[in-house]
């Protein structure tokens, strides 16, 4: 029954995001939609920012405007949430300013559409923060993303221009247009299934035994819905989507899980409306699926599995893994959760990665280590471009034409870029878990000092992992068994939470500003096509192979060994 | 190329000698700092000679022991040498390949023609840029050069392999000759017109020198992207260092290095020069002089061919194969006619006249006509005939010449005349028609003979992906009925000099990348406008010059070789990349357990492919790395077998041999080099 389940709310979320997919189309393009009544917001919008929405800019001037306005809101967002003491209203809790570091580590993680939290909602964000600072910065951050795609389509669908469109009208338009209603849809959905709305403060209860119990409240719905579609995964509360105010019941489940994936993927059908090649966008659909299945299938297995500690001690488990899950969903909706949350790098949980078995704790992983599986909104299909890039290049050699994306030559600068941002993963990842291990193991007693670890040995080794991995991949899930709001935590995963979002999308953008100045090739048949299945092929084994091994020997230390030892 | 059957060995003696000595030369860091892979490798290989006596002095049981850190430290050193003998080999042979043709240019004599006059012997090595000198009967000529003055036969088997003399003369488009050819009949002036080391061959041998080479663009794109790689696991490699501390396991070095050796792409990394110096290396054994290693990159991505209809589409020129006798004389006195008329039409389509009635027993004997006139053709006229004394007045020319001629004289083509001359301009042959006494009197059928599997290779160009297109100076009825039996996509008929130069900025305009082949002054321009230029060796100084290639052989057909060639060096590029990236998966199977297992035994059940112990599975993994890079080095210089196949197909074909076999194979040779070095005892 859950499998169906899960069958289902993929298949619905593939079928909704078709049509999704070439109105995000029509709306990169500047055509007619039926949402033309929000042109007068957008106006205003424009008018009192002093911005033309209509001025062409090169990839140069479009990337100033992009980290311009992103530093603008970082700003914002520390200045917010060093101030929450002095809050004017929207603070009934009388929650205090965050600490400086655990500010940087935030504000960065919600500029870059992360949302690690290092805080918990509840206790540490007043709703003045949550609503402007937090809120605000989910749509925003997401709108960057997919404002930062649509220059990338521009860029390919051009011939010998410079010009990739103006990234504050796609920036607005995707908050406008993409984000904002169908957030007001989701929000509906929750609100109607009991997810809280109010400004009020904690409520106070005597529960049965005569507890006296404060539970947290507040503008839940609208921070839910924004978190799961916009990929970005920060919570109203510390435990996320388990808590049964996020997520009250089945149909919420459903339809956040849904959620998670539905921008991302309609962004791949929206490439192939745009582009008008429609078969290219089924190879590269293909693909993200294939990989997408190949860690789903087998982390729904373990989990279902049960846990082997258990299992050895002669007790069945007919339910399979229940640790760190709830029981209103289950080990297979979680981990149908917890692979469509990692490799899209939403980051929002229904369970606690930490508590999966062992080699589902190496899939989740996997899924952001790639990060190219359906990825964040817009910046999913950029992180696949860099690997179309490579993949090009090299099958483009095998059948003996100078390799060309798209009737583009790939050139020197071209595969310099490329190569640059595919490096930068594993250079964050290993060399930040590194530098972690490193400090772990030249702090004398580091359990006692350093506090970040309360089970060493492998599984610890998984969680440091983890949280670099989760970091640069703007992911923002954990594996909670960390101490990870120290200073280290704060500052090493805030910068690399910063090269991991912009530098990704810098060198994409330059390589479509390149592009798009380039001579138009018309294809032939020595031409390779990219919208066959023989790409297809070659572009899942480059993923695996450029992708997924530099991995291994890290997963192997840490979720790989912890499985084979117990 | 069967006809030049030259350095076709791959390992010949002599060649590997010099190669060996060069692949210890080129462990100058300076010089391997230029392929980025193979010097890091070699970093790697002092490191661990530095480690090794190191261990001598201080063991260190975690680091092995100085044998087996030794034993790693020469299968790097091993590794790095085959890297450079590839590339030595390549470029061994790339030389040879050149010393042979240069030979053909040894010390000649020239007879240089002094200003005032008088003529000096001038040792050839000595010309310069601008002499002249006049080579006879029997002479070599000294050197390159244009002929401005005179016209003689030339035996240029030396260069072509071709015995059949060809003509050369001042003037025209066949002025150019070649240093080391031969005149055999007459006398001509040739001014020089390259100073010594400048020539065409020259340029060529700096191309497959490995050290002046200049890499390609494609070349340097990939070298960067072979970097990229090399640095990423180089990040894989170093943290290694910290999470083995972490995880109790400390590392040696030894292993690190290993790791880090086995996952670059040393294979691509230590052939890859060896294969752009194999690709020059193969254009010159095509006898085709590249000017620079791009031209023949471009040459792969060639989307239209021009090619000229004459001696590439069609056997030589076009040839009599009927007569059609229409005014009810004999058909053996119309004939004669026929022959009459065209003994003072020197084209070889005139001379084929006589041919053909010579078949029918029909021969004129000069002698019997030596009071009369001969009409000669000319290009103005577009006429040949012959007037007797007593009165016979005999025409060959075009129809409408003929219709003018016989118009004048009040008379008319009559109509079945004029079926046969349309029935053969409808069936792509030429009809020439004859007068005698001023009257119609019968047409000669011309037709063209297409190449035999000429078809076949047209086929084979579009399955590439290349458009072809005739050119010809025929009307374009006749055009377009060769163009359509020879298979050609397309053709430019009555065409002049200009009308290429118009097509190929057209296609380029499209985003296309045109070649063509010329020989005359008149072709230099759209020489230089292509992106692929082949100028003929016969050809004016003037085209060589515009062109990006020579062709030796004047083969008009070479076009097609040339775009072979170029494919084949990118699919051996691209194979062999894809290759070494595949191979990583086996290695990190073989690796990986042996890191750790002391540590966490549970690791064995990573180690699928059995082997004995971490010190063998690292060895063997490394051993297998350095001697793959020996093992392909045939297939780099050869290149990849090329099959003329759709993209699609073809990255299928290649992706199964070159990727699946990539993973595949090196998973059997570390467990065979695994169990060798157990039968044997090392370790």
């Amino acid at each position: 029954m859950e499998y169906l389940y899960s069958a289902i709310i993929i298949l619905v979320t593939i079928l909704l995001a078709v049509p999704l997919g070439r109105y995000v189309s029509k709306v990169f393009k500047g055509e007619k939609t039926f949402l033309d009544f929000f042109e007068p917001i957008e106006k205003l919008i424009f008018k009192i920012s002093g911005i033309n929405p209509h001025a062409e800019m090169d990839w140069k001037q479009n990337l100033r405007s992009l980290l311009t306005i992103n530093l603008v809101w970082f700003i914002w967002i520390m200045f917010v949430l060093l101030t929450q003491t002095w809050h004017p209203f929207w603070n009934p809790d009388n929650i205090l300013s965050m600490e400086p570091t655990q500010a940087f580590n935030t504000a960065v993680s919600f500029v870059t559409n992360t949302n690690l939290q290092h805080y918990s909602g509840e206790t540490g964000a007043s709703y003045f923060s949550q609503l402007l600072a937090l809120v605000f910065l989910q749509f925003v951050s997401a709108g960057t993303g997919i404002a930062a795609l649509a220059l990338l389509f521009k860029g390919l669908a051009n011939r010998s221009t410079r010009n990739l469109g103006n990234f504050y009208f796609h920036l607005v338009r995707a908050c406008t247009r993409i984000l904002l209603p169908l957030s007001i849809v989701l929000a509906v959905v929750l609100l109607l299934n009991q997810t809280p709305m109010t400004f009020k403060g904690s409520e106070t209860i005597v529960t049965l035994q005569g507890d006296t119990v404060s539970v947290a409240r507040g503008p839940v719905a609208a921070m839910v819905a924004i978190k799961q579609l916009g990929t970005n995964g920060g919570g109203f509360f510390g435990p996320n989507s388990t808590h049964p105010f996020e997520n009250p019941n089945g149909i919420t489940n459903a339809a956040e899980t849904s959620a998670i994936m539905l921008i991302p993927i309609a962004m791949v059908f929206a490439l192939g409306y745009y582009l008008n090649r429609k078969k290219l966008a089924y190879v590269i659909m293909a693909v993200m699926t294939a990989g997408y299945l190949m860690l789903l299938i087998p982390t729904i297995l373990q989990e279902t599995g049960g846990n082997p500690m258990i299992t050895q001690m002669g007790i069945t488990q007919p339910q399979g893994s229940m640790e760190g899950k709830e029981a209103r969903f289950g080990p297979v909706l979680s981990a149908l959760w917890s692979i469509s949350t990692t490799v899209t790098s939403n980051g929002s949980v229904n369970s606690m990665h930490d508590s999966f078995t062992a080699l589902s704790g190496a899939f989740q992983m996997m899924g952001m280590q790639l990060n190219a599986f359906y990825g964040g909104v817009g910046v999913g299909f950029i992180n696949m471009f860099i690997f179309m890039i490579i993949a090009v290049f090299i099958s483009g050699l095998m059948v003996g034409r100078t390799p060309e994306f798209l009737g583009k030559k790939i050139e020197v600068r071209e595969v310099k870029i490329a190569i640059l941002v595919a490096l930068l993963h594993p250079l964050l990842i290993l060399g930040g878990t590194a530098l972690a291990s490193h400090t772990w193991m030249i702090t004398e007693n580091p359990g006692e000092v350093l506090k970040w670890l309360n089970n060493p040995g492998f599984h610890g080794f998984s969680e440091m992992l983890y949280e670099f991995t989760s970091s640069a991949a703007n992911n923002g899930s954990g594996f909670e068994g960390l101490g990870d709001n120290t200073a280290f935590w704060n500052i090493s995963t805030g910068i690399v939470m910063l090269l991991g979002r912009y530098i990704p999308i810098i060198g994409p953008i330059m390589i479509a500003g390149l592009l798009s100045q380039k001579k138009y090739i018309p294809e032939s048949a020595g031409t390779l096509k990219l919208d066959s299945g023989m790409f297809g092929v070659m572009l899942f084994a480059v993923i695996l192979i450029v992708g997924a091994l530099l991995f291994i020997p890290a997963l192997v230390l840490g979720p790989v060994s912890e499985y084979l030892t117990i | 190329m069967s006809k030049h059957p030259r350095v076709s060995k791959l390992f010949q003696k002599e060649l590997v000698a010099e190669a060996f000595k060069q692949s210890f030369v080129k462990l100058n860091p300076a010089a391997m700092i230029k392929n980025p892979v193979m010097f890091v490798v070699e970093l790697g290989t002092v490191i661990m000679l530095v480690m090794s006596f190191y261990l001598l002095a201080k063991p260190d049981a975690v680091q092995g022991s100085f044998g087996y850190n030794l034993a790693i430290t020469m299968v790097l050193f091993i590794t790095v040498l085959f890297a450079n003998f590839a590339e030595a080999l390549a470029e061994a042979r790339g030389k040879a390949q050149a010393e042979t043709l240069r030979k053909t240019r040894q010390e000649t004599p020239a007879n240089v023609i002094m200003p005032n006059g008088d003529i000096k012997v001038v040792m050839s090595s000595d010309l310069k840029k601008g002499d002249v000198f006049v080579t006879s009967a029997g002479e070599i000529i000294a050197t390159d050069g244009e002929i401005i003055e005179g016209i003689a036969t030339i035996d240029e088997s030396a260069i072509t392999g071709e015995s059949a003399p060809v003509i050369r003369e001042a003037g025209g488009d066949r002025s150019g000759v070649t240093g080391g050819t031969k005149v055999l009949t007459d006398q001509i002036k040739v001014q020089v017109t390259t100073e010594k080391g400048e020539s065409f061959l020259d340029k060529m041998i700096t191309l497959v020198e490995g050290a002046k080479r200049q890499k390609t663009p494609n070349e340097i794109a990939l070298t960067i992207l072979l970097s990229g790689f090399t640095i990423m696991f180089l990040i894989v490699t170093v943290t290694l260092e910290p999470f083995g501390r972490y995880a109790n396991t400390p590392i040696a070095i030894a292993s690190l290095i290993s790791l880090f050796v086995c996952l670059i792409p040393t294979t691509i990394g230590g052939l890859l020069s060896a294969i752009g110096i194999a690709g020059m290396d193969r254009a010159l054994r095509a006898n085709i002089i590249a000017k620079s290693g791009r031209a023949v990159e471009t040459a792969g991505d060639i989307d239209v061919l021009l090619l000229d209809k004459t001696g590439t589409i069609t056997i030589g020129n076009r040839k009599a194969t009927n007569f059609y006798n229409v005014n009810g004389m004999p058909d053996g006195e119309f004939i004669k006619y026929c022959a009459l008329s065209s003994i003072s039409d020197e084209t070889p389509e005139g001379k084929s006249i006589i041919e053909l009635a010579k078949k029918s027993n029909i021969e004129v004997n000069l002698n019997d006509f030596k009071n009369d006139t001969f009409i000669k053709f000319t290009a103005q006229t577009r006429m040949s005939g012959l007037d007797t004394a007593g009165g016979l007045s005999v025409r060959k020319g075009s129809i409408d010449t003929i219709r003018n001629l016989v118009q004048s004289n009040g008379g008319t083509i009559p109509v079945n005349m004029q079926k046969i001359v349309d029935d053969i301009a409808n069936n792509g042959g030429t009809p020439l028609a004859v007068s005698v006494n001023g009257k119609a009197a019968g047409v000669i059928q011309l037709e063209d003979i297409i190449k035999t599997g000429i078809q076949e290779r047209f086929e084979r160009l579009r399955k590439m992906g290349v458009k072809t297109v005739m050119v010809t100076g025929d009307n374009p009825l006749t055009a377009k009925f060769i163009a359509g039996k020879a298979g050609v996509d397309d053709f430019i008929a009555e065409a002049k000099p200009e009308d290429k130069m118009n097509y190929i900025k057209a296609e380029q305009k499209a985003g296309k990348l045109v070649a063509m082949m010329g020989d005359g002054t008149n072709d230099a321009p759209a020489l230089a406008q292509a992106d692929v230029g082949v100028a003929m060796n016969s050809g004016t100084q003037a085209a060589k010059e515009a062109g990006n290639m020579v062709d030796l052989d004047n083969d008009p057909t070479k076009l097609i070789e040339v775009v072979e060639i170029g494919k084949q060096l990118l699919i051996t590029r691209g194979a062999l990349t894809t290759f070494s990236i595949a191979n990583d998966v086996a290695k990190y199977f073989a690796i990986v357990p042996a890191l750790f297992i002391a540590s966490i035994p549970e690791l064995q059940a990573l180690n699928i492919m059995g082997l004995v112990s971490p010190q063998s599975a690292i060895l063997s993994a490394v051993i297998f790395n350095a001697i793959i890079i020996p093992i392909l080095i045939p297939l780099a210089l050869k290149g990849v077998a090329y099959r003329p196949l759709g993209a699609e197909s073809l990255l299928a074909r290649n992706l199964l041999i070159y990727g699946l076999g990539g993973v595949i194979v090196p998973f059997a040779g570390i467990k065979l080099i695994d169990v060798l070095l157990t039968i044997f005892n090392l370790v």
